[in-house]
């Protein structure tokens, strides 16, 4: 199937490809018109930039540009304490904020060889399930505004409010938690926030419902989503998709269950959601499924915290022993690692940021060759990137 | 609570071994596939594996791992510049800063080195669930390397991006230029002879930041 | 007969050809921009935002009622700003353009027995005529701006304007053919004294025998006023406003009122064609509290129409060009010819 797909793909784009350059060299001086689609554009949700060859309404040729919004955190990690560096990762991926400190605080933490209590785990692992549905929720409204429905993206924002709420509860920000730290957690919980929580799931898990209906079930939506942009699995893979991109082309993989950070995901009872057909309808279902469970996920977490302390025994200071580490979640855009390379200082030696819409992004020159401009729109949104998770 | 999923992976102690044979068996696959292109490896128990091998046989490296250890997903791409920092930690208020320390000597990392400049990737296997890291040294007066698009085409902008942050020349990238910085640009922020000039014309922490309220000059 | 000549009854005054055509002309251009109010502020602000879970404006006015008199002075009082490489003649032109299509199919819809403009005795042929000139202005718009978003829903609307123009005249043939004539009024009058296989309680609103007709003529219509699911020629999405994009002021306000004023319109047809128009089937059509209640009656068909159309807007995404195009060939023109196929045996068996 997907296959098939790949090769119909290079057939457009080489035909497509053959009458632009035989109407540039032949027929009439005309050039393929290029488009440029942003900075400023509705569909980039941020600065990426596309530069587009058309022949006609069809691509010949795209690119991305970024860099608008690169604000080097990669260089700014180098001159900051270990938890000072989670105030500016906290900002890569600005819609689920909580997931990306806790992969550099595992990374931390297995330099340092230390290991967060239990109900740290437990809360921190919660934490990180509602950041994923906090962020996911907003990608399902997303989509099907860029695809021209206006209605589901207030709802969307609407319920995604309820987790917020929730996050703001716990950690004290909305947007920006700041929340991990090496060892454990800041904070306990509040009182009364597992019922919370609980109600707040209830309301997703009706959000889940209605998108399936409203936005999933919609003839014209799945017109416009399915069999766009499909990604065969072994194309993906090279070029480091993850996430549920990667799971939507039926690859079953995810390092919620296959990786080995110290998250309690073994002890809970919860299912990969995969798609066969790797096409932009794919993403959607898979992200959409993923949200559901998700919730299920917190359900189970909240009940199952253990008592304790929220902090294991770490120095005030923290110096971190030398060494190099490498730690990778699965964030709700994908892979999100840091490579942290230790050189027993109060500050990190280099930390390298593997966020998962570089990787998810790059392969949208090879994607979108031979596409109609409507299909654009379509595929960059399936594939659903962060400008901050891009640029850094 | 019981573990009910159908989806369990490995775990626990047993596993924990397991892996680390694993590991081992990897590092010598690595070993065999390259002969002398390889240079040493290290192993975390239970944790990961680093391996490093010769610039000639960086995107040999790459194949071996995607071939035969069935690595077909391509991580990331970066490169370390081991130089020890001429500006210290920029962490203190100028006032503070005794001047410039002494360097401390360069050390390299897990699997070694000897140049400043060191490559690294990661390669991930989606079907055993393990990761390498591979790295290869650079030499000062020659810092290029092979291009990994042929086996990786993900590759593409990672090594834009160490291009234009480290100043490394990939030999036979098709299109080696900025991807984040303007194209004017000059020199390679993530060197770290580069200062961050942030910390240079304001120093930190902020003594210097607060400003004074109204009235409080004449305390 | 006209409003003129209504207000000549009430009034017991001759009225003189000069002032009747002043008043006519009056009444349209206060039509046009109290259509697009109502639609605005009704659908647009109001239901819209129910739809979403939010009030909507609630400042200007008593529950935001005068927002819309607050965003068109606001965009009156905006420079009127031409880009530097635009042919600054047409690119003046073209909202007119628009807007005068607009005015004109107002010229023609009855809503009453003697509250009407100008009753032609082709005038359905006429309001659908005119309604097309629109496409005009929307081409020149898009072409003048020298802008690519724009010269590319220039022309995606030319495609499916003219795509659509068949479906929707072949969708009101099966109306013409039961009603045997092209005039509104006759129209609206076989509805009211019509009956259905013998039947006559209600008449024959035309929308229970000629359903298939009514459907075709609403999805073209919400294509005609490039509404989703039919908006790629405005899709702010891909091509950020299509040819709207370099438009500002009081000529936005222009297109603005233009598509609301059409929506109106068009939801004012449909209800002459299928809903029996100004009238119900029990009274004298020919008394002159009709035109009266008529207006009334009319306004409260023409938003149930517009709620329907409305509603199409704000829960569905958008098409592409393609499938557009496909579905008004393939299935939408077939589907009418099959319906006047059918239409015209009934009419000529029973």
């Amino acid at each position: 199937m997907t296959a098939v797909g790949a090769d119909q793909r290079q057939q457009m784009a080489y035909v497509a490809t053959q009458a632009a350059d035989a109407r540039l060299n032949v027929e009439i001086e005309t050039e393929g018109m290029t488009l440029n689609i942003g900075p400023q554009h509705p569909a980039t949700h941020g600065t990426l930039r596309l530069v587009a060859r058309l022949d006609g309404e069809q691509v010949v040729e795209a690119e991305p540009i970024m860099g608008y919004m690169h604000r080097g955190y990669e260089k700014l990690a180098e001159v900051r304490t270990y938890p000072q560096v989670t105030t500016l990762i906290n900002r890569i991926d600005w819609l689920g904020s909580f997931a990306n400190e806790v992969p550099f605080i595992l990374a931390a933490e297995k330099l340092m060889e230390v290991e967060a209590p239990p109900r740290a785990q437990w809360i921190r692992t919660a934490l990180f399930e509602l950041s994923r549905i906090a962020n996911i929720t907003l990608f399902l409204g997303d989509m099907a505004v860029q695809l021209g429905a206006l209605t589901p993206v207030f709802m969307a924002f609407r319920d995604r409010e309820f987790v917020l709420n929730q996050i703001e509860a716990a950690t004290g920000g909305r947007f920006h938690p700041n929340f991990d730290r090496i060892g454990g957690l800041k904070d306990d919980l509040p009182k009364g926030w597992i019922d919370d929580t609980k109600q707040a799931m209830e309301k997703i898990r009706d959000f889940c419902d209605e998108f399936e209906e409203l936005v999933l079930g919609n003839e014209i939506f799945q017109a416009r989503s399915r069999g766009i942009g499909i990604i065969p699995p072994d194309v993906g893979l090279s070029f480091g998709l993850s996430g549920a991109n990667i799971r939507a082309s039926g690859v079953d993989w995810d390092l919620r269950r296959d990786g080995h950070e110290a998250l309690v995901y073994d002890q809970l009872d919860w299912k990969v959601w995969t798609h066969p057909d790797g096409d932009s309808f794919a993403r959607y279902w898979v992200r959409l499924q993923e949200t559901r469970e998700a919730t299920h996920m917190v359900d189970q977490l909240l009940d199952g915290i253990p008592s304790g302390p929220i902090m294991a025994k770490v120095p005030r200071i923290i110096k971190v022993p030398a060494g190099e580490a490498y730690a990778a979640t699965e964030n709700p855009l994908g892979e999100m690692g840091y490579y942290i390379v230790s050189k027993g200082d109060l500050v990190p030696f280099r930390v390298k940021i593997r966020s998962a819409s570089f990787s998810n992004i790059s392969i949208t020159p090879w994607l979108l060759k031979g596409v109609y401009v409507p299909d654009i729109i379509t595929i960059l949104a399936s594939l659903y990137f962060i400008l901050g998770d891009i640029d850094r | 609570m019981t573990r009910l999923s159908s989806t369990d992976a490995d775990a626990g102690v047993e596993a924990e071994l397991a892996t680390d044979e694993r590991r081992e068996a990897w590092a010598t696959q690595l070993a065999d596939a390259l002969g002398e292109g390889y240079a040493e490896h290290h192993i975390i128990a239970g944790r990961d594996l680093w391996v490093r091998v010769t610039r000639g046989s960086w995107t040999a490296a790459a194949a071996a791992a995607r071939d035969r250890l069935g690595c077909q997903f391509f991580d990331w791409l970066s490169a370390i510049d081991w130089l020890p920092s001429p500006y210290g930690r920029d962490m203190d208020a100028q006032e503070d800063n005794p001047g410039p320390k002494a360097a401390d000597p360069m050390a390299q990392g897990c699997a070694g080195g000897q140049t400043r400049f060191q490559m690294v990737m990661r390669l991930y296997s989606i079907t055993s669930h393990l990761g390498v890291t591979i790295k290869a040294d650079l030499p000062d007066q020659d810092l290029s390397i092979d291009t990994l698009i042929g086996v990786y085409p993900g590759a593409n902008w990672h090594e834009r991006e160490a291009w234009e942050m480290f100043g490394i020349r990939f030999n036979g990238h098709p299109d080696l230029r900025n991807i984040y910085l303007p194209g004017e640009f000059e020199g390679n922020p993530l060197r770290k002879d580069f200062p961050l000039l942030a910390r240079r014309v304001k120093p930190w922490p902020g003594i210097v930041d607060v400003e004074l309220l109204p009235g409080e000059e004449n305390l | 007969m006209s409003p003129a000549a209504v207000l000549s009854g009430l009034l017991a005054v001759e009225v003189p050809y000069w002032a009747s055509s002043v008043i006519k002309l009056g009444v349209v251009a206060l039509l046009v921009p109290t259509a697009a109010l109502v639609l605005g502020y009704v659908f647009l602000l109001k239901m819209m935002s129910f739809m979403q879970s939010r009030l909507g404006p609630m400042e200007a006015g008593p529950y935001g009622t005068l927002q819309l008199l607050a965003d068109g002075l606001k965009f009156i009082q905006k420079e009127d700003i031409f880009p530097e490489k635009a042919d600054r003649t047409v690119f003046a032109l073209a909202p007119l353009v628009v807007l005068i299509s607009t005015f004109l199919i107002y010229v023609v819809i009855p809503t009453g027995p003697d509250a009407v403009v100008a009753q032609l005795d082709v005038g359905i042929f006429y309001a659908l005529a005119v309604s097309s000139l629109s496409v005009v202005g929307i081409l020149m718009a898009g072409w003048a701006s020298a802008n690519k978003y724009a010269l590319m829903g220039g022309l995606r609307a030319a495609g499916q304007l003219i795509a659509y123009e068949l479906p929707l005249v072949l969708a009101v043939m099966g109306v013409v053919i039961q009603a045997g004539t092209l005039d509104l009024q006759k129209i609206v009058a076989a509805q009211a004294q019509g009956e259905i296989f013998g039947w006559d309680g209600i008449g024959n609103p035309f929308i229970l025998t000629q359903f298939a007709g009514f459907f075709i003529f609403l999805v073209a219509v919400q294509a005609e006023l490039t509404q989703p699911p039919f908006d790629m020629p405005v899709a702010e999405s891909e091509i950020v406003g299509g040819y709207q994009v370099e438009y500002t002021g009081f000529r936005f306000l222009f297109f603005f009122m233009g598509e609301f004023g059409t929506a109106f319109a068009f939801a004012a047809l449909a209800a002459v064609l299928f809903l029996g128009g100004w009238a119900l089937p029990w009274g004298d059509l020919e008394h002159w509290a009709f035109n009266i209640a008529g207006p009334a009656i009319m306004l409260v068909k023409v938003l149930a129409v517009a709620a329907l159309i409305f509603w199409f807007r704000f829960t569905y995404p958008r098409l592409r060009e393609d499938q557009l195009q496909r579905m008004a060939w393939k299935f939408l023109i077939p589907l009418s010819l099959a319906n006047i196929v059918v239409t015209g045996i009934f009419k000529v068996a029973l």
